[in-house]
């Protein structure tokens, strides 16, 4: 076993240079740390900040228990409205994170799908996904999520907006990055479908789905990864930003970005804690994930090591 | 001792995470002024890495270990960093493979020449300039005056390779060192860059140190040569001595392993075997009744159409044309014409070797018959029935199975996340010529055998594999397809002269014992000639001259054809 | 060169007709245009008038003609919230945003290249590897916390500058400019670095890895084996190779750039065109915010347009191809 992993530690690529990025690992471990946060709040969360009954407004704006006034319920304090601090940010990480990688799994399959499909039959359908491609870049991704957003407003009625806000927090933040999806897919599946593999498959007369399915999906699937990885990073930034401002989830659901903006209200009077918490917490997700999307990309592009 | 250069117990380490890899060990050479010295190995030899240290550009992490370098008698891993850096160009210079990447192509020819040439002597611009038109002129652009304002793009590959020389030239240096100068190149084009460096040699009396790994070309015009292999050197003397009468086991069978234009083995003899002997696990992992003898059984079961008199591949007045026009563009291009009235019928069980230059429409024919590539006029008949064209083939067309190709880059041709049983068990899958997947699992253990690879090699991976290794592989999947035909399109010519023999006896072998019907592509004269029954050349998309093989080494009817063969580098002047 | 702006135009133009069909389908599809303009009150045979006043019962490609018609004749109708043109309101906000804009840009620009350069080069330097990190968590940290951060440090804590609004402005016609009062251009200075330093570290490494790529290429050892001073074959031949694509990316970036002013003027009440933005989506202002589309995206093909030529100015290989014509 011990031997075994000497050698699986010397020959993949991805474990050697793993072992060898100190930075990596923390990245990593601080990624692990927060999606298991995110994942057993109900488990490890003191209270639950959607239930209304388990907060009081009475117990709003206690600091850190470590300060003078700190109650010792609330280890990282309360905020306006007496909620454990603590809780709406192991919640609102599992908020941002289940937004954040649905929104990357949504736009991953529909950019993926129309970029091998206009890489690998080229022509007019090409022409046409790169034209739709270009319409959507001229529009900015944040640009993109709020129009959707404004877009989903004006034809629902106010409550169901608010029921399938997460929804539509989901689609615009996923329109808005299938592009790179596609775009990587295409170049990708044009470099591939040259190669005699994909043409020894259609001289046999294979079904083109079983060739892009089979045959190029799974050697285009190192950039995908890289882009999957680094659209995480940019899909919770997005969802906290639109969260901050105030067109993302609903005002009282606990997510990084209100907490954010929630916290911004009282840094001038003083209270810290309610911004500084929920944006470490941000920050750290974010640049754990970006440094994780880094690595894998050194990893694939040996040019860049 | 060199005049010019010595080189003497140089040792080259790389550390890489498998420990310290020595690149190059323990190697001397020599070189006077005015002498073209050939390096000659395989891939892995270390020949551009002895180019690299002497040049004092080792890619990093590399480490000269031992041993040095004297230019004119001087050490040269005593330089600091500044004065070595000084030294290039002006006493040691560079010529590089690729001519298409090695010219900056923001800037013009005369940008990059004056630029190189003030660089190392105090003249003003007029003057450089000046000096850059002459020696332009010398290495034989036309027009210097007017071209050397253009920009590289502008140049086809031969003529960028001579503004690559002339860069090189540029600030007189004592030693260029040429790293496959002429191999991105074709052979009429090599022709006249390796005269051009000949007479440079001797006018100029610069020495050259001409990295390659094809014999013919050493063969040409080096006047002494030094055989590397893995690190090591061979064998080291005068050009003529080393080839015309090797004594070294390797450089013999190099020799044998290189093959000949001036006429047709059965099979290639004396061949290396490179490969090192695999732990006997193994070798001893069988899939239950599978081996070479099941396969050529099962592979000549396939019904067998019944005895055509006339050609199994016939072509009639067959036509090409690539449109240029964007998608989106509504009025028709003229396009590009890249086969025109292409004639050629191949008989049962022969082999026709079809010869041609880069751009010559060779691959475009292989594409048109395997329906890749929609032909814009004439007929294709397989066994006397029409060939539909491209997309018109239907997907359980008969001849998707019946004609099978074998490409040209190994690395490419196997899909690198596939294992070698699914590779080999998709064609079995597809034409439906198994029961169940355990018939399926014997077939391609089996097939795996017959074309000697070990059987346990269907539960691995592509990139586990050597070039040599893979292409076998590639083989193996067009046979399980049970084809009549076979197109060949380059199948050697990405791997080293060894392989390629090996290759081509496992080729040469397969066709006599299944009679298969063969289509052999090559840019490379002499494999041809050892492959075919029938010649056909291509030039510019048109056939110039078609014909039985060996009446057409012997004597070749078209002025084309005569060129070529006249171009090809030869070892005749050598091995008598 | 025509035939290839031309083609360029063409390009822009079909993007143009895209995004404003879009636009279209917004205005008139999503909410009833009649039911926001009247009151509830409004008889129904009122509300038909004013439908067919308006032309709503008109085919649909006769309203999209006309919508198109009224964008470029500079008619942009008039906003549901506040019922003033919305030609006035977008303008009047414009020089505050494409005035952050380009002095963010500037900020990107000026740090962001050299230190890509210098990053690339000096590949394993302890300095090289500190900016890298810095940049990796300068990408990570969101512009609004950005935006915080400053408001707290300089504006709270140190009480050094402005922290919202864009303070004096001087008015050139139409255009007014923080440019040229103190009080402006200090105003000016919290927004800008907000904005700038997400795009400064796309910039910087952006240019690092271009730099890295042509640092590898046969052209730059050739030029190495010849002998040419480093300096020239870092600036001549490799900064100047790279920058082919980064300018491109900078194209890209500016349309970055605007959409995150809606962020940036957000944080700093920067009364630009984001923050009306950003109010008509909270009020389901829907004429505006089509019309703010269009107008993005028409800056954004300009911007593009302008790179395209760059780059015809830039690469000899586009500029002397036969099919630039």
């Amino acid at each position: 076993m011990l031997a075994y992993w000497r050698r699986v530690k010397i020959e993949n690529e991805l474990i050697y240079l793993f072992l060898r990025s100190p930075v990596t690992q923390v990245a990593a471990i601080v990624a692990l740390v927060s999606v298991l946060g995110a994942l057993l709040a109900p488990l490890i969360a003191p209270t639950n900040p959607y239930d209304l009954a388990s907060f009081d407004l009475l117990d709003s704006f206690y600091p850190p228990s470590w300060t003078d006034q700190g109650d010792p319920r609330f280890l990282i304090g309360t905020d306006d409205q007496g909620r454990d601090l603590l809780s709406a940010i192991l919640y609102g990480t599992r908020l941002s994170l289940l937004v954040g990688v649905s929104s990357v799994a949504f736009a991953a399959v529909l950019g993926t799908s129309l970029g091998i499909a206009a890489g690998y039959f080229g022509g007019r359908f090409d022409a046409v996904v790169m034209r739709i491609a270009d319409v959507q870049l001229s529009l900015p991704a944040i640009l993109t999520a709020l129009l959707v957003d404004g877009v989903t407003r004006g034809i629902m009625p106010r409550e169901q907006h608010e029921d399938l806000l997460l929804v539509v927090l989901t689609v615009a933040i996923g329109l808005s990055l299938w592009v790179n999806f596609a775009r990587t897919a295409r170049a990708s599946t044009f470099v591939e479908r040259n190669k005699e593999y994909v043409q020894a498959a259609e001289i046999m007369g294979l079904h083109p789905m079983r060739i892009m399915a089979v045959a190029i999906l799974p050697n285009i699937l190192g950039p995908l990864m890289v882009i999957g990885t680094i659209d995480l990073a940019v899909a919770i930034l997005l969802e906290a930003t639109l969260s901050f401002l105030g067109v993302g989830v609903p005002p009282n659901t606990p997510s990084l970005g209100t907490l954010i903006r929630v916290g911004t209200e009282y840094i001038f009077s003083g209270e810290w804690w309610i911004v500084i918490f929920p944006a470490m917490s941000l920050i750290f997700l974010i640049i754990s994930v970006n440094i994780l999307g880094d690595f894998f990309r050194t990893v694939l592009n040996p040019r860049l090591r | 001792m060199g005049s010019l250069l010595s080189v003497t117990d140089l040792t080259v380490e790389y550390p890489t995470r498998f420990g310290v890899f020595t690149a190059i060990e323990r190697i001397n050479l020599s070189l006077e002024p005015g002498e073209i010295h050939g390096l000659v190995g395989e891939s892995g030899a270390g020949k551009s890495t002895i180019g690299a240290a002497i040049i004092g550009l080792i890619a990093a992490p590399g480490y000269i270990a031992n041993g040095d370098v004297k230019l004119h008698g001087e050490s040269l891993r005593s330089l600091s960093a500044d004065a070595y850096h000084k030294l290039r160009g002006a006493k040691i210079s560079m010529i590089f493979q690729d001519p298409q990447t090695s010219l900056n192509p923001l800037l013009t020819i005369e940008d990059q020449m004056v630029e190189t040439i003030r660089q190392h002597s105090d003249v003003s611009y007029s003057e450089a300039r000046a000096q850059a038109l002459a020696l332009l002129e010398e290495t034989g652009i036309r027009d210097a005056q007017s071209r050397m304002s253009e920009y590289p793009h502008q140049f086809s590959g031969g003529m960028r390779q001579r503004v690559v020389i002339a860069l090189a030239l540029c600030t007189n240096p004592d030693l260029i060192i040429a790293d496959e100068p002429t191999t991105a190149l074709d052979v009429s084009i090599q022709k006249q860059i390796l005269a051009l460096i000949r007479e440079l040699a001797q006018t100029r009396k610069v020495g050259f140190i001409l990295i390659t790994h094809d014999i013919g070309v050493i063969a040409e015009i080096t006047d002494s040569v030094t055989v590397l292999r893995g690190g090591k050197l061979m064998e080291t003397g005068k050009t003529a001595q080393v080839l015309g009468t090797p004594q070294h086991e390797y450089t013999k069978a190099l020799m044998a392993a290189v093959p000949r234009l001036d006429k047709r083995l059965d099979r290639f003899s004396n061949i290396l075997q490179d490969e090192p002997d695999l732990p006997t696990p193994e070798l001893l992992w069988k899939v239950e009744g599978a081996s070479d003898t099941f396969a050529t059984d099962w592979l000549l079961r396939g019904e067998r159409q019944a005895a055509h008199d006339g050609p199994v591949l016939s072509v009639r007045d067959l036509e090409v044309t690539f449109n240029a026009s964007g998608t989106f563009s509504w009025r028709k291009s003229e396009g590009f014409k890249a086969l025109k009235n292409i004639n050629l019928d191949v008989m049962p069980g022969q082999v026709m070797g079809v010869i041609g230059e880069s751009g010559s429409g060779k691959s475009t024919l292989a594409k048109a018959i395997v329906g890749l590539v929609r032909p814009s006029a004439g007929q294709m008949q397989f066994n006397g029935a029409p060939l539909p064209y491209g997309r018109d083939r239907g997907r359980n067309h008969a001849a998707r199975r019946k004609i099978q190709m074998v490409f040209q880059d190994p690395y490419s041709s196997l899909n690198n996340r596939r294992k070698i049983e699914d590779i080999i068990g998709e064609p079995i899958r597809f034409f439906g010529l198994a029961d169940d997947r355990a018939e399926r699992r014997k077939i391609v253990a089996s097939v795996l055998d017959l074309v000697e690879m070990p059987q346990r090699a269907m539960l691995k991976y592509p990139h586990q594999f050597s070039g040599g290794q893979r292409q076998r592989i590639a083989v193996a999947r067009a046979l399980v397809a049970r084809p009549e035909f076979l197109i060949c399109d380059e199948p050697t010519s990405a791997l080293d002269v060894s392989i390629q023999a090996q290759i081509l006896n496992l080729l040469k072998d397969l066709q006599g014992k299944f009679g298969l019907s063969i289509l052999f592509i090559s840019h490379n004269l002499a494999v041809v000639r050892q492959m075919s029954d029938q010649v056909a050349v291509l030039k510019n998309g048109e056939l110039v001259e078609t014909g039985a093989a060996d009446a057409f080494f012997e004597a070749p009817q078209h002025a084309y054809s005569k060129l070529l063969l006249s171009e090809t580098p030869s070892l005749a002047s050598i091995a008598a | 060169m025509i035939a290839f702006i031309l083609r360029r135009l063409l390009q822009s133009i079909f993007v143009m007709l895209a995004v404003s069909l879009l636009a279209f389908l917004l205005f008139r599809y999503v909410g009833d245009p009649v039911a926001v303009m009247v009151g509830q009150e409004t008889s129904i045979e009122d509300q038909e008038r004013l439908r067919e006043q308006l032309g709503l019962n008109d085919p649909v490609w006769t309203q999209y003609t006309r919508f198109l018609g009224n964008l470029v004749t500079g008619d942009f109708g008039f906003s549901y919230r506040t019922r003033q043109p919305i030609g006035e309101m977008i303008l009047s906000r414009m020089p505050a945003t494409l005035e952050l804009g380009f002095v963010s840009l500037l900020i990107s620009l000026i740090v962001g290249i050299p230190a890509g350069i210098y990053t690339a080069l000096k590949n394993d330097g302890v300095i090289a590897n500190a900016i890298l990190i810095t940049t990796l968590i300068g990408v990570s940290i969101p512009t609004f916390v950005i935006g915080i951060f400053l408001i707290y440090l300089f504006g709270v804590q140190l009480g050094w500058l402005p922290t919202f609004g864009r303070g004096d402005t001087v008015a050139i016609g139409w255009w007014t400019t923080n440019f040229l009062t103190v009080d402006g251009l200090r105003a000016l200075i919290l927004p800008a670095l907000t904005l700038g330093i997400y795009q400064l570290t796309l910039t910087m490494r952006l240019v690092r890895s271009e730099m890295q790529d042509v640092m590898n290429t046969d052209f730059i050892k050739f030029a190495v084996a010849r002998g040419i001073d480093y300096r020239s074959v870092h600036y001549r031949h490799a900064l100047r190779n790279s920058m082919v694509p980064v300018v491109t990316i900078i194209g890209l970036q500016f349309g970055g750039i605007i959409a995150f002013s809606i962020v940036t003027e957000s944080v700093f009440q920067w009364p630009g065109m984001g923050l009306l933005f950003l109010d008509s989506i909270k009020f389901v202002d829907i004429p505006v915010m089509s019309v703010y589309l269009v107008i993005i995206a028409l800056i954004f093909v300009v911007i593009n347009l302008i790179v395209d030529i760059l780059y015809f100015v830039i690469d000899p290989r586009v500029r002397l191809s036969p099919e630039a014509g």
